[in-house]
């Protein structure tokens, strides 16, 4: 998969902290939230698989942008939260 | 297990760095030379690179696309590091740099992070109420209609803020402009002031 810039998507709304131990690098705020693609950053091993030295697939990252007012209501339309998200928590929106 | 927790740290050490020679991980001059390189990075490091940006308009360039290429540019050891983004302020874009899961710094370029950037406070208020924290443990005011953009870092990259130049810096040497660059502005959480 390679999100092109512009690309619109959610985050996978998913809590695999419930279902034994993980390491996660996607913060449980912007578990289901719709943001938008700015570009893709590179591959890295993944550090959910790294963390319990398991063989780790290099899997795609990318920087998301997301309306910082859809998630907190800091009641300032306008205002962004920018987020490095790797491929396998977003699906198209 | 209690055994290792009980064991002195220096004792502990030794042993570790006597294990990490012996397979052929680290030798000690290795390890030495990355204490030393850790030991030099400091704010300063990342205010000369600002600096070199506001005066060299192709470094601006470089800067922006590689930070860890700008970095070494100048003679920043970066080898081994992660890579570094830079994420340029602008008279419509502020930006504000906080690791939510823990405690992603641009080490390299800012050195040991300032005590608050880990704390749970700081981790908490710079995505959920950034402005009103700026102005309340800063007094840095982002002017309504300037775009606040913060920046989670939560994966591999590392991230420094370009800040804006000063007015009434017109002429002054990079020295000079490197010296009024503190570690917050290159956080974001205040703003280069003459």
């Amino acid at each position: 998969m390679t999100l092109a810039p512009g690309s619109a998507v959610r985050v996978r709304l998913d809590w695999p902290e419930t279902r034994g131990p993980v390491h996660i690098r996607t913060p449980w705020y912007l578990r289901g939230a719709r943001g938008t693609v700015v570009r893709h950053l590179g591959d890295f091993p993944n550090p959910e698989d790294l963390a319990f030295a398991r063989p780790a697939e290099r899997r795609a990252l990318y920087h998301v942008l997301f309306d910082q007012d859809a998630i907190w209501r800091e009641d300032h339309p306008g205002d962004e939260l920018l987020v490095e998200l790797y491929e396998h928590w977003l699906e198209p929106a | 297990m209690s055994d290792l927790l009980e064991t002195q740290s220096e004792r502990l050490l030794e042993a570790v760095r006597g294990l990490l020679a012996q397979k052929g991980i680290a030798s000690p001059s290795e390890i030495s030379e990355r204490i030393a390189i850790t030991d030099r990075a400091s704010p300063g490091q990342g205010a000369r690179m600002v600096a070199k940006a506001w005066t060299d308009p192709a470094y601006r360039a470089l800067m922006l696309a590689d930070g860890a290429k700008a970095a070494e540019a100048i003679g920043i050891p970066m080898r081994g590091m992660p890579p570094l983004g830079v994420l340029e302020n602008t008279p419509e874009l502020h930006n504000l740099v906080v690791c939510t899961l823990c405690s992603c710094y641009p080490r390299a370029v800012l050195g040991y992070p300032p005590f608050w950037y880990k704390s749970a406070a700081y981790r908490a208020r710079a995505v959920r109420d950034p402005r009103t924290m700026l102005a309340e443990e800063w007094q840095t005011v982002i002017p309504a209609e300037v775009k606040l953009r913060v920046v989670d870092s939560t994966a591999d990259y590392r991230w420094m803020v370009l800040p804006l130049r000063p007015a009434g810096t017109d002429g002054w040497s990079e020295d000079r402009l490197a010296a009024i660059v503190r570690e917050g502005d290159m956080i974001g959480v205040t703003i280069p002031t003459v």
